[in-house]
């Protein structure tokens, strides 16, 4: 018998997703992911002063304010071809640094940890229990016995008074949960002190951004903070110190909770890493610039076909016409019209023209259109970043890889082997990776900004001057989700295109122009669905890739109260 | 005064909501956030109303926050909050430009069950925060229908004749809660 289940709205993501797959034999054999809201936000920067968009389009999503902005300002230097100061650029990756560091930590407790951590069964726990397990696997401060049956008498009260319903859509007690209690308690713990930790990132995101949640000190050209060694109201010494108390409590919460849990889900869920594996061609952006130009950076990027680590092509720097000639964005599936047909455009040329149908099966059915990179869809985030690590050697993400895989032993005897990265736990484990990466980058950042200041350079913008005439420019960035990146058309000084090509469209797009999948529905494809009421394993895969579609905006429906209708085929 | 309480206990009939207003509480810490995305002409009337109130007002004492789209990010402004008033288009069945307020348990009840990008942020941290122990005490939205959503950072001229009596709601929930907020001068 053949199910179709529809999931609508994905619960705890960023925006609204809507998944269909058929269920046959309890297992999904086809899917669509289809973006729901409507992404005309390009149009409301053109022919505006280029200076200002990033303003305007950091307003684009709640989760990747730092994010746009970044792309933005990026793509009007790649067209002006102006370079950014260095103190500028440590400014700048000290930022992205963080906020990808609070984005991970987010995304994997208050998002995605509900999907394998069953909080009601941490209710039957043994407090004491709990403490040896976690103490065994680290020296974090907080897993005493104390602070467990203090977490558990907080949540017994929680249940008790009912509130547990504040959470959407948690499946407690399904059959496809399988942490022990204490594991579960241990979890629920580490939940609580993860707000904590994501507040320090947060305040390193404020306290350069000069405002939050909305940054103020960007600038095109670089950024708008003054530095002084001994004045108010600026970035002094003494709030860069605070910073670095922020950057140290982070570090210990990384090293000690976010990578033990990480190790522990691995561990007791190892059937997930060889499920959910997403489209095998990685694409990544080289990052976090160590000079003005934009050619040498912390972390490498680039592309690897068919996962083979050794076929990997570097991207070298920002505006590399090897990442600007590759990429296209088709709507042979989506909701939108070309001018002159439906083939591929260049994102310089793209065009946002909304062309709106019912869901369709086999023709248009969603708001995301489909890139690709020379003509085939890519998987693009943790996995790819951490991939293009591996085969570059990047010391940083193969050490942390390596310190995970001691973690995963000492609690089983099994490894994660890059190969598996692809998959579903595999997207968590790459993500922890990551967020370690950031963490020692935000470090290093820090410290190159205290030694330029150190040598009398106070520079932070280059004045930027708009030719007359038509100019482009790229904006890439490895973002939390992966590779994002802004295409803007300027002329005569005003905006006259402008293209967001963003992580989540790359993954959850729908079919290409060669009917190629993308990554949710390559991933959703074989994963077993016990309850199709209650479709938990499906949304561990949808859930694994951090959706964030909000930067497809517009509402099309918004009383519905239904999230999942399964239908007899 | 008299106007406002009028006009609050107006607003509140309207709603069906007949409880006694509370009274003023002075000690809490108060926060006035507006959400919503400006991009989207009348989706970003919380915005513009934190404008307005920012720009005639004084908030020496009272903390203001634009928290446009986010979530998880308005951590540091929401922790030791006790009296949360929030700002926001809301979706309520209403003709279009009505203005709504909603208190109580209605308030994450009504952020559950809606489809918006950040109100989805919102009520996870709202979810978070109740789970810690640290949710504020009293929540508040005020809130107007929207007439139009399209891409825009106008707001529809019905929207934005009802701007000034929404700036009016929130100066009321302050005074009538015990936290007046003078006219920059």
């Amino acid at each position: 018998m053949t199910t179709r289940i529809t999931i609508d709205p994905v619960t705890r993501i960023e925006g609204h997703l809507r998944i269909d797959v058929e269920v046959e034999n309890g297992r999904i054999t086809k899917s669509w992911a289809s973006g729901q809201m409507w992404r005309g936000i390009e149009k409301i920067v053109l022919d505006r002063d280029p200076r200002d968009a990033w303003t305007i389009l950091q307003r684009v999503c709640g989760v990747c304010t730092v994010v746009h902005a970044m792309a933005s300002v990026r793509a009007v230097e790649d067209a002006l071809k102006l370079e950014v100061p260095l103190n500028a650029q440590y400014i700048r990756n000290m930022m992205m640094t963080a906020h990808a560091v609070q984005d991970h930590i987010v995304h994997f407790y208050q998002l995605s940890a509900l999907d394998w951590v069953d909080v009601v069964s941490a209710t039957k726990a043994n407090p004491a229990k709990a403490a040896s397990f976690a103490e065994g696997l680290s020296d974090w401060d907080a897993n005493s016995r104390a602070v467990m049956a203090a977490t558990q008498e907080k949540l017994k009260g929680f249940i008790g008074s009912g509130q547990l319903g504040v959470f959407a859509n948690g499946y407690w007690g399904h059959p496809a949960m399988k942490l022990s209690p204490e594991v579960n308690l241990m979890a629920v713990a580490h939940y609580l002190q993860a707000l904590e930790v994501q507040r320090s990132a947060s305040k390193i995101v404020a306290t350069l951004g000069s405002k939050t949640p909305h940054i103020q000190n960007l600038a095109v050209g670089g950024v708008s903070n003054p530095i002084a060694t001994d004045s108010e109201g600026v970035l002094t010494i003494e709030r860069l110190m605070q910073i670095k108390e922020y950057i140290d409590k982070i570090g210990s919460f990384l090293h000690n909770c976010y990578f033990v849990d990480v190790a522990a889900i691995a561990a007791h869920y190892p059937e997930w890493l060889a499920m959910g594996a997403g489209v095998n061609d990685f694409l990544s952006s080289p990052d976090l610039p160590l000079d003005t130009k934009g050619a040498k950076f912390m972390t490498p990027g680039g592309y690897i076909p068919g996962g083979n680590l050794s076929a990997f092509r570097a991207i070298t720097k920002f505006g590399d016409p090897y990442l600007a000639s590759g990429v296209a964005e088709g709507v042979k599936h989506a909701w939108y019209t070309y001018k002159n047909g439906e083939s591929e455009l260049q994102p310089w040329k793209g065009e946002t023209t909304p062309a709106y149908t019912e869901f369709q099966d086999n023709g248009k059915y969603s708001w995301v259109k489909s890139p690709t990179f020379y003509g085939k869809p890519a998987q693009v985030g943790p996995v790819a970043a951490v991939l293009a690590g591996v085969a570059t050697g990047d010391k940083t993400t193969v050490s942390y890889l390596n310190r995970l895989n001691d973690k995963m032993q000492a609690l089983s005897a099994r490894k994660i082997e890059p190969s598996a990265l692809n998959s579903t736990v595999g997207r968590h484990a790459a993500r922890v990776v990551r967020a370690c990466v950031a963490y020692e980058c935000l470090k290093a950042n820090w410290q190159l900004l205290m030694d330029n200041i150190g040598t009398g350079d106070m520079t932070t913008f280059n004045k930027p001057t708009f030719p007359k005439g038509e100019i482009m420019g790229v904006g890439q960035e490895e973002a939390p989700r992966g590779l994002l990146s802004h295409w803007v058309v300027i002329k005569d000084g005003r905006i006259a295109n402008y293209q967001a090509v963003v992580p989540s469209t790359w993954l959850a797009a729908p079919k290409s122009d060669r009917d190629q999948m993308a990554s949710y529905d390559v991933a959703l494809l074989g994963t077993p669905v016990a309850d199709p009421a209650r479709p938990l394993e499906a949304l561990r895969t949808v859930h694994s890739f951090d959706p964030c579609l909000a930067c497809a905006v517009h509402l099309t429906d918004v009383e519905r109260n239904t999230d999942v209708q399964v239908n007899a085929l | 005064m008299a106007k406002l309480d009028e006009y609050i206990e107006s607003v509140r009939a309207e709603n069906g909501m007949k409880s006694p207003l509370r009274k003023p509480d002075k000690a809490g810490k108060v926060l006035v956030l507006g959400i919503g995305n400006e991009l989207l002409s009348d989706e970003g009337i919380g915005i513009h109303a934190i404008r307005a109130l920012a720009n005639r007002y004084d908030w020496a004492e009272i903390e203001i926050v634009d928290g446009g789209t986010t979530g998880m990010e308005l951590l540091p402004q929401l922790e030791g909050v006790d009296r949360l008033i929030v700002v926001d288009a809301v979706r309520a069945g209403q003709p279009p430009a009505s203005i709504v307020r909603l208190d109580g348990d209605r308030v994450p009840a009504y952020f559950k069950t809606k489809l918006s990008p950040h109100q989805v942020g919102l009520s996870d941290l709202l979810a978070a925060m109740s789970f810690k122990g640290t949710a504020p005490g009293h929540v508040v939205l005020i809130g107007v229908q929207p007439v139009t959503l399209s891409v825009g950072l106008e707001l529809s001229p019905e929207v934005k004749a009802r701007l000034d009596e929404v700036v009016n709601l929130v100066l009321a929930e302050l005074t009538l809660n015990g936290h007046p907020v003078k006219m920059r001068n």
